[in-house]
């Protein structure tokens, strides 16, 4: 017989058990499998009852986010082989309350999310006769990686400030604001600094980088939350000493 | 608009504090506490020293030096209490006690430097 791993899946269902608990289950260990082919796997030919997310399965979509033996993974590019001889333990999402098995409530991260206004926003839009707004590689490349955020929300599961205080906005909805703020065509700069410069939005953060660690797309959210601390500092000494200019 | 705290102020002590005390400080204990000690380069005599340190610059220097760090140190002595111990409740006391420290080494090193020589 072909070898084989352990998984370590926790399963919650509301109607069955009062709080989550861990199955076993026995998938084989085929070396081009990650563990979201493991999961579906287990769903196909073992138990067709556990819930999870997923749709892409390349990256893409981030709904596969998980915990692997502790670390926040997207699950369709964690392959089984790393974790030979295993067992591997599969989690829902750390800090999110679980609705089923691994999937987990994400509406309080959709109204932070929201909450900065994640989209071009322009006083007015120039109508269409005069054309497209125009960028250049360098504008781009200002925000370009922050824009290869995919709201997996490993980040929120790594971030220790994320599962001290609930109200602190993020990682990602930070990262994602400063890709607006950063995009040559957007005026929304203001709108979002006046939610980001509050206690739960910047300065919630301590620095500690595990975001930026765990990015599966390598985007920097430590590096956005410092630009815009920099940024809240010169406004803020600028209102000080020219507090007749705009704000 | 939302009212701005006063947190970018105390954050942009703390990230000077911090800068200051990663790139200056070892640099001075490096000086003076090994390389004069130990006799890897000459000490220069007391009365060069005291000149230099007489001149307004560099007290105003070693005044930046003797502040701002402890203002980092402050912040982050702050945050540790805050969310590594768990007592937010507290944060009020805290935040006085920590800050309140670095005014008082501030003004202890003000003083020194002031009345120096």
């Amino acid at each position: 017989m072909a070898k084989t791993i352990t998984l370590e899946v926790a399963r919650y269902r509301p109607e069955q058990e009062g709080e989550p608990a861990f199955e076993n289950f026995d998938v084989p260990l085929n070396k081009d499998w990650v563990v979201l082919d493991a999961l579906n796997y287990i769903k196909d030919k073992l138990d067709g009852s556990l819930s999870y997310r997923w749709s892409c399965r390349m990256g893409v979509c981030g709904s596969c986010g998980m915990m692997v033996n502790g670390e926040p993974k997207l699950t369709c590019a964690t392959f089984l082989t790393a974790y030979d001889p295993g067992p591997i333990r599969v989690e829902p999402l750390r800090y999110f309350p679980i609705v089923r098995d691994l999937v987990v409530e994400i509406t309080d991260f959709m109204s932070k999310l929201k909450a900065v206004k994640p989209w071009i926003v322009r006083d007015e839009e120039k109508p269409i006769s005069e054309g497209e707004y125009l960028q250049t590689p360098r504008q781009l490349d200002n925000f370009k990686q922050f824009s290869m955020c995919i709201n997996c929300l490993c980040c929120y599961a790594a971030c220790p400030v994320v599962g001290l205080d609930q109200h602190f906005i993020g990682p990602a909805a930070i990262a994602l604001a400063q890709r607006y703020n950063e995009d040559s065509r957007d005026q929304g700069k203001e709108e979002r600094m006046d939610v980001l410069s509050q206690h739960d939005g910047i300065w919630g953060c301590t620095f500690n980088g595990e975001c930026t660690r765990v990015c599966p797309k390598n985007v920097d959210p430590a590096g956005a939350i410092q630009q815009y601390k920099i940024k809240a500092v010169t406004d803020w000494y600028k209102s000080l000493l020219m507090p007749w200019g705009k704000k | 608009m939302a009212k701005r705290s006063n947190e970018p102020f105390l954050w942009s002590l703390f990230s000077s504090g911090g800068m200051i005390a990663a790139l200056m400080l070892p640099v001075l204990i490096l000086l003076f506490g090994l390389a004069i000690p130990l006799e890897w380069i000459e000490a220069p005599s007391r009365e060069s020293l005291l000149a230099l340190v007489r001149h307004p610059l560099t007290r105003l220097v070693l005044f930046g030096l003797c502040s701002l760090p402890l203002f980092h140190g402050a912040h982050r002595f702050r945050f540790t209490l805050y969310d590594g111990l768990q007592i937010k409740h507290l944060n009020e006391l805290i935040a006085v006690v920590c800050y309140g420290g670095a005014i008082v080494g501030t003004a202890l090193a003000g003083y020194i430097l002031w009345t120096l020589g």
